[in-house]
Formats: structure tokens, C-alpha cells, sequence
């Protein structure tokens, strides 16, 4: 058997359908078990506070990095069959820019805004129906800036070919940055908390 | 979080402000949710790194069962696209990025919209498992309800134009398009995480 299996997700099939449904409740499950969907814990990350953002999110990028790899070696799934999201240089720093700030604002990214919202923490659902109104707005100017919006198409660019190394090496400089992000990411918290607790009344 | 748990957290905090060397736990909210415990439900989040390799092990899932990664961005997108053609089929139709999210045929038939779904049902069950449910408005201790509203509406609409311009968010790009080595998406991580940095520091007064 080759992976991924054979589920035509895009018409919408009662299989690929019941896939969604099943890797989207172990989703929520993870970031609400992280505590990702409450607001003040998550923006620890941007006040030095609390690195649990990092910690998660690197080591589950790390975790399935490593799995594609491993799994791609091993002859069981197919990466050519697995949908890349396709580059736009300009567009996505300039769209990581303007998403980053609306985040700090909003104390949630999207899918902990549905985490929160679920667990009855109103600022998430409000974080929710903002960024409906927001995608929506956007997305109807999309026409009018199609320009910049379609500008830097690189298609499915991964580093390893933009950089010209091998997968491997791209894969062990990554693992290597999220261990001395985890390191630094403990030392900042120690930091800090020693830092408060000079501070603190 | 429960009321009882509410009224014990700033009556603990201050009972560790009291002993510097305890100042660290208070400040770390699962660590006071689990001495607040006593005889209640709440448990204390998980371990993040335990947390972060159980959620690279569900993207691995998501790749070898559908080929495709996580995503929140994209079904808020469908949404958003179903009700414009509602409302204006034409209009719809001819715009590049809404027609783009309406091949599934029918919300309840796109992958995103029925992962979603899901996101919200695990949430509400590890929530309700761990003693986490409340109605309530998380915020800083020194911002009342209304502004981190505000904050709230006005940060999640510019989120939503920041991720139409990305074609993704947190989860689609930074996450989905991290694990794949995706030359675009560690361009998002990088400029998400330090616009981030730079809105935290002039906000931080709203969050500490």
C-alpha cells in the first residue's frame, strides 16, 4: 500500500469526508490540551513569558518533517502525491506581516479561535467572526490587487531545491534549529521569571 | 475554568508573590490551576512538547491518509465564498480566490469545512474532560471586557486579509507548509512571528 490512500478528498467523498472529520477532533484536541485556545497563554510566546507556542509548533513541524522523511525512505507514502502549499514569495511576506500583527491584537490565530470559541471563551468566537468578516472583505478585493496577489509564483518550491542541498541536510538543519530554539526558549523563560519575581510587589 | 477555580487563582498568586522563589509558579497558570485544584476537575494543558509531537503525529495522519495537510484559514475562505454566491452568484464566480474555494460543491462536502467541524468537537471534549469549559473573556489583568473585544474583532479581521494575501495561516502555511519544507511558509513563520514581536512589545501593556 502506497500513501496517501486513495481518498479523493476533493469531490468530497463520505471516506475523505469522515478522514476530516476524525484528524480535525484530534486536531482541537491537541491545541486545547497545549492550552492554545486561551488568548492570554498563547501571547506568553510574544511577551517572553510562556514559549509553549514554539515548543508546540516546532516540535510538530519537527515531528512530521521527520515522519514524511522517514516514511518517503521506507517506500509507504508518495510525496509527490502530497499537496505542497505553492510559494508566492511577495504576497506571503507581505501576508505574514499583516497576519502576525492581527494576531498580536487578536491574542489568537484561527484555529485556536475555534478551540477557544468551542470551550466557551467568548474573545475566541469574537477572533472567529472577525476573521470571517476579514477573509470575506479580502477575498472580495482580491479582483482589484490581482496584480501583487498573483506576483513571485514559484509553484510548489521546496527548500531543499531553492537552496540546491539535499533533503537531508535541509531536514537536520531544521531539527538542529528547533533544539537550540527549545534551548533558548527555556533560558528566556527562566529569564523572565526570575526577572518577575524581582520586580513583582 | 470554573468560578470557584477563579476566586482561589489571584488568592494564590498572591500568597506566592509573598515567596519570590514561588512568583515563577504563579505566573504559570497550569501550575496554579493544578494547586487549585483541590478536589475540583481541573487539570493542568499538557506538556508542550508531548502536546507538539501528538500534533505532528495528526499532520502526519492528515498527509498519509488524505495527501494533504491541517488548515483553518481555507475553510473560513469557503465560508466566506458560499456567502457571497449566495448573495451574489456573479459576483462569486468571477472572482479568482472565491471561486477557487467553492470546487467542493457545497460546504458541508469541502475537506476544510468538515475538519473544522472537527477542531471545534475535540476542543469542546478535551475542554470538557479536563474541566476546562466556561463562558468567560480571557484578557490581561489589566484590560477590561469591552477593549479586548474590540481587539479581538479588529485583530481577527486583519488576520483574515493577512491570510487571504498568504493563501493560508498558522495552521495551512505555517504548520502544514513547515513539515513540507515549503519555501513560502517559513517566509510566513518569519514575517508572522516578527510582526508579531513588534505589535506584542507596543501592546504589552494589554497582556501582562
Amino acid at each position: 500500500m502506497i500513501a496517501p490512500l486513495p481518498l479523493d478528498f476533493a469531490n468530497g467523498t463520505q471516506p475523505s469526508l469522515a478522514g476530516a472529520l476524525g484528524v480535525g477532533i484530534a486536531f482541537g484536541w491537541c491545541l486545547e490540551r497545549a492550552g492554545l485556545g486561551n488568548a492570554p497563554k498563547l501571547m506568553g510566546q510574544f511577551t517572553l513569558r510562556d514559549m509553549t507556542v514554539l515548543k508546540v509548533m516546532f516540535s510538530a513541524i519537527v515531528t512530521a518533517m521527520l515522519g514524511l522523511f522517514w516514511l518517503s525512505w521506507l517506500g509507504v507514502i508518495d510525496l509527490s502525491r502530497v499537496a505542497v502549499p505553492p510559494t508566492f514569495i511577495g504576497p506571503q511576506i507581505a501576508g505574514g506581516v499583516v497576519f502576525g500583527a492581527g494576531m498580536a491584537l487578536a491574542g489568537l490565530c484561527p484555529g485556536t479561535s475555534c478551540v477557544a470559541a468551542a470551550t466557551g471563551r467568548l474573545d475566541g468566537l469574537t477572533v472567529a467572526a472577525g476573521f470571517f468578516v476579514g477573509v470575506l472583505g479580502a477575498g472580495l478585493v482580491v479582483p482589484t490587487v490581482a496584480h501583487f496577489y498573483e506576483s513571485g509564483s514559484r509553484g510548489a518550491l521546496a527548500l531543499p531545491a531553492a537552496l540546491g542541498v539535499a533533503q537531508g541536510t535541509v531536514t537536520f538543519a531544521v531539527v538542529a534549529g528547533a533544539l537550540a530554539a527549545f534551548a533558548l526558549a527555556g533560558r528566556i523563560e527562566r529569564a523572565m521569571a526570575t526577572r518577575a519575581g524581582r520586580v513583582q510587589p | 475554568m470554573s468560578a470557584r477555580e477563579e476566586v482561589q487563582i489571584p488568592r494564590l498568586a498572591a500568597l506566592a508573590r509573598d515567596d519570590s522563589r514561588a512568583t515563577a509558579l504563579a505566573r504559570d497558570d497550569s501550575r496554579v490551576a493544578a494547586l487549585a485544584r483541590d478536589g475540583e476537575r481541573v487539570s493542568p494543558y499538557a506538556d508542550p512538547y508531548l502536546a507538539g509531537v501528538a500534533l505532528g503525529l495528526v499532520l502526519l495522519a492528515s498527509f498519509v491518509i488524505a495527501g494533504r495537510g491541517l488548515g483553518a484559514s481555507g475553510a473560513f475562505a469557503t465560508a466566506a465564498a458560499t456567502t457571497v454566491q449566495r448573495v451574489a452568484p456573479d459576483v462569486a464566480s468571477r472572482n479568482e480566490f472565491l471561486a477557487t474555494h467553492l470546487d467542493a460543491g457545497g460546504l458541508l462536502r469541502d475537506w476544510l469545512v468538515v475538519e473544522i467541524l472537527g477542531v471545534v468537537i475535540g476542543g469542546w471534549c478535551s475542554a470538557a474532560l479536563a474541566g476546562r469549559l466556561a463562558v468567560r473573556v480571557e484578557r490581561g489583568a489589566r484590560t477590561t471586557v469591552t477593549p479586548r473585544l474590540w481587539a479581538a474583532g479588529a485583530g481577527g479581521a486583519i488576520m483574515g486579509a493577512g491570510a487571504v494575501l498568504a493563501r493560508g495561516c498558522t495552521s495551512g502555511q505555517a504548520l502544514t507548509g513547515g513539515a513540507l519544507l515549503s519555501v513560502g511558509a517559513w517566509l510566513f513563520i518569519a514575517a508572522a512571528f516578527g510582526a508579531a514581536y513588534v505589535v506584542a512589545f507596543v501592546t504589552r501593556g494589554s497582556w501582562t
